[in-house]
C-alpha cells in the first residue's frame, strides 16, 4: 500500500452550474490532514455548493475531488460517509421526529452491523449491536456536552444545542473529514467560544480533519490553520490567517466591503 | 425510562386482551366486527410504516389489499390451488407489483409515489371491473373457500378472529422491532430530511422501496385473510374511497404510532357499525366525530391517550406527594 498522501482532500477545477448560474467555477482547494481549514466568502459565493459537491449532493460538470488519494467525484452521495466524509447543514437538518440519542444513532448507521432480519427478530446480534452503538452515541453526545439531553425529543432543544447535536451526529459517522456549514450561526458569543474549543478538540483528540464555512471572523482567525477565500465560485486566495488578512485582493473582495 | 417496562410488555398485553375479547363480547356480530377491525388494522399498520414513519404517501393501498384478496380467491377457487399456495401467491404478487411501481417512483424526490399509486389504484379498479371472465366483474367473485391451514379449517367466526388477531399481534411486534432498529431510524430520518439521511450513509431510495413493499405485503396479507373470511370479494371494497379511508385511519390513530394505527383502524371500522342504530343521521354523526377528533386530537388517538396518561400520572403523583 502506498503512503497516505499528505493532502486529505484535493479538489481541482471543480465547476458546478445551476442552469445559467455558475455556483462554482474551476475551484481548487487542498486540505491537509489533521488541519482546520476555514472557507470564507460573501453570500452566494458558492461555499455551501462546495460542501454539497464534496458530499455528492450536487453533481459537478467538471473537475475532480480526491479524498485520501481516491477519486470520489462521481461516487453516489450515500456512499461518501464510507469514504470518510461527514457534514452538518447551514439550515439545520435535525430529525425532529426522534430523540436526541436516536439522531446520533442515525449517524452511526453505516457502523451498525446487524441485518434487518436481526432487528425484526431481536436476535442477540441486534441487541449487541444496539448496545454498542448506544454507548458510542452517548460518548459523542457527552463530547459535545449534550449527554443530559439524550432522551429529549430533538425538536425541543434550543437552537444552539441543535447545532451541537448535528455535530455529534456527524462525529458518530467516524469521519476522516468533517465539513461544517456555518456551525456558529445563531450562537451567542459564549456558545461560539465553546464551539471553537470543541472544533480544536475534534482535530486534536479525534484526529478528524475539519473544513468549516464561517462568517464569524474572530472564530475563523482564531481557529484556522488555513483559510480559503471563495468569490463568485472561484477560490481567489488561500493561506494562513495572517496572510489572508494582508492579501489586498481579499480585502477588496470581502473583508473591506 | 418510565416507559421501558410497559413498552416491552405491551404487545403481550395486547395479544392477551385481543384473545380474551371474544369471550367477553361473545355475540357473533361483535366477533365479526372485531375480525374486520383486525384485518383493517393490519393494512393501516403497514401504511403507517410508510406514511407515518417514512413520510411517503400512497393513495392506492386499497389496491394492494385487493390484489391479495383477488389473487388468492381466484387461484384457490377457479384454479383449485391449495389455500396456502393461493395466499402466498397473493402476497408475492402484491410485493412484485409494489416493486414495479416503487422502483421508478421512489428514485425521484417529491410526490411521485402519491401520483403513481393514485393511478395504480384506478387501474386495478378498472381491471377488477372489466375482466369479468376472471374476476366476476362488478358483481363480485363468489365461492371463495374458508381458510384451511395444516388440515385445520377456521370454520367458526371465533377461530377466524383468533387467526386475524394473532396475525395482527405478530405484525405489531415485528413493526415495533423494526422501528426501534437501524432501519427504523433510517426511515424516520428520511421523513424529516432526505438530505441528512443521505449524508449519514442511508441509501434513501432503497429504504423507501423497502418500506413501500413491506406496507404492500401487510395490505396483501390482510387481503387474503379478508377473502377467505367473507368468501366473497367485490371491486367496490378496494377502490379509491377505501384508500382514503385507510389514510384517515392512520391520521386519526396517530402518525408514526404503532398503537395509533391499531386504534385508528379499530375505531373507524367499528364506529359505523355502532352508529347504525342512529339510522338516517349516522353519516352526519360519523362526520362530526371525525371533525371533532381532528380538532381536539392533533396527535391522533395515540397522542390523546399519551396526553391523558400524563395528566393522570401527574394527578396521582400529586396526590401521593400530598399524602
Ligand atoms: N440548488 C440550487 N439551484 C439553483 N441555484 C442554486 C442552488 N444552490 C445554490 N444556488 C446558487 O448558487 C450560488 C451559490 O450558492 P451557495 O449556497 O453555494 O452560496 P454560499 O456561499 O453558501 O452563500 P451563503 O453565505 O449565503 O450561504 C448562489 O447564486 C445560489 O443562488
Ligand atoms: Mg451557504
Amino acid at each position: 500500500m502506498p503512503d497516505a498522501p499528505e493532502a486529505l482532500l484535493a479538489i481541482s477545477g471543480l465547476t458546478v452550474a445551476f442552469g445559467g448560474v455558475l455556483a462554482l467555477c474551476e475551484a481548487d482547494l487542498t486540505v491537509a490532514r489533521g488541519s482546520v481549514t476555514a472557507i470564507i466568502g460573501p453570500n452566494g459565493a458558492g461555499k455551501t455548493t462546495l460542501i454539497n459537491a464534496i458530499t455528492g449532493m450536487v453533481a459537478p460538470s467538471a473537475g475532480k475531488i480526491l479524498l485520501n488519494g481516491r477519486e470520489i467525484t462521481r461516487l453516489p452521495a450515500w456512499k461518501r460517509p464510507r469514504a470518510g466524509v461527514a457534514r452538518t447543514f447551514q439550515n439545520l437538518e435535525i430529525c425532529s421526529n426522534m430523540t436526541v440519542l436516536e439522531n446520533v444513532l442515525t449517524g452511526a448507521h453505516r457502523l451498525i452491523g446487524y441485518s434487518a432480519l436481526d432487528s425484526l427478530l431481536r436476535t442477540p446480534r441486534f441487541l449487541r449491536g444496539e448496545a454498542q452503538a448506544r454507548s458510542m452515541a452517548l460518548g459523542d453526545l457527552a463530547f459535545v456536552g449534550l449527554a443530559e439531553a439524550a432522551d429529549l425529543p430533538a425538536g425541543q432543544l434550543p437552537y444552539g444545542s441543535q447545532r451541537l447535536l448535528e455535530l455529534a451526529r456527524a462525529l458518530a459517522l467516524k469521519p476522516d473529514l468533517l465539513l461544517l456549514d456555518e456551525p456558529a450561526a445563531g450562537m451567542n458569543i459564549r456558545e461560539t467560544r465553546l464551539l471553537g474549543a470543541l472544533i480544536r478538540r475534534i482535530r486534536d483528540e479525534r484526529g478528524v480533519t475539519v473544513a468549516l464555512i464561517e462568517h464569524d471572523m474572530d472564530l475563523v482567525m482564531d481557529l484556522s490553520d488555513q483559510i480559503a477565500v471563495l468569490n463568485f465560485g472561484a477560490v481567489i486566495a488561500t493561506g494562513t490567517p495572517s496572510e489572508i488578512q494582508k492579501n489586498p485582493q481579499v480585502v477588496t473582495a470581502y473583508l473591506g466591503e | 425510562m418510565r416507559r421501558a417496562l410497559p413498552g416491552a410488555l405491551s404487545p403481550v398485553l395486547f395479544f392477551a386482551a385481543a384473545m380474551a375479547a371474544p369471550f367477553v363480547l361473545s355475540n357473533q356480530y361483535y366477533v365479526s366486527v372485531m375480525t374486520l377491525c383486525a384485518i383493517n388494522a393490519l393494512i393501516v399498520l403497514g401504511l403507517n410504516l410508510l406514511l407515518g414513519f417514512a413520510g411517503q404517501i400512497s393513495l392506492g393501498h386499497a389496491a394492494f389489499f385487493g390484489i391479495g384478496a383477488y389473487a388468492s380467491a381466484i387461484l384457490t377457487t377457479t384454479y383449485a390451488w391449495p389455500i396456502w399456495a393461493g395466499m402466498l401467491a397473493g402476497v408475492c404478487l402484491a410485493a412484485a407489483v409494489a416493486w414495479l411501481i416503487g422502483v421508478p417512483a421512489l428514485k425521484l424526490h417529491g410526490h411521485y409515489l402519491a401520483m403513481a399509486t393514485l393511478g395504480f389504484g384506478v387501474i386495478v379498479q378498472i381491471a377488477l371491473n372489466e375482466t369479468t371472465w376472471l374476476t366476476g366483474g362488478p358483481s363480485g367473485f363468489v365461492g371463495v373457500p374458508r381458510l384451511t391451514l395444516f388440515g385445520y379449517t377456521f370454520a367458526s367466526d371465533r377461530s377466524y378472529y383468533f387467526l386475524c388477531a394473532g396475525t395482527l399481534a405478530l405484525a405489531v411486534a415485528l413493526s415495533r422491532n423494526l422501528i426501534a432498529s437501524r432501519t427504523g431510524r433510517a426511515l424516520r430520518a428520511i421523513h424529516t430530511s432526505e438530505g441528512a439521511a443521505t449524508a449519514m450513509g442511508v441509501h434513501t431510495s432503497r429504504y423507501k422501496l423497502f418500506v413501500f413493499i413491506l406496507s404492500a405485503v401487510y395490505a396483501a396479507v390482510a387481503g387474503v385473510l379478508y377473502a377467505h373470511y367473507l368468501g366473497f370479494v367485490a371491486p367496490a371494497s378496494f377502490g379509491f374511497h377505501f384508500s382514503v379511508q385507510l389514510i384517515t385511519m392512520v391520521v386519526l390513530g396517530g402518525m408514526a404510532s404503532i398503537w395509533g394505527a391499531v386504534a385508528g383502524a379499530a375505531f373507524l371500522t367499528s364506529l359505523p357499525e355502532f352508529l347504525r342504530a342512529l339510522e338516517n343521521i349516522d353519516i352526519l354523526v360519523y362526520g362530526l366525530v371525525l371533525v371533532l377528533c381532528m380538532i381536539y386530537l392533533p396527535g391522533g388517538l395515540a397522542g390523546g391517550a399519551a396526553k391523558l396518561a400524563k395528566i393522570l400520572s401527574n394527578r396521582i403523583a400529586g396526590h401521593a406527594g400530598r399524602a
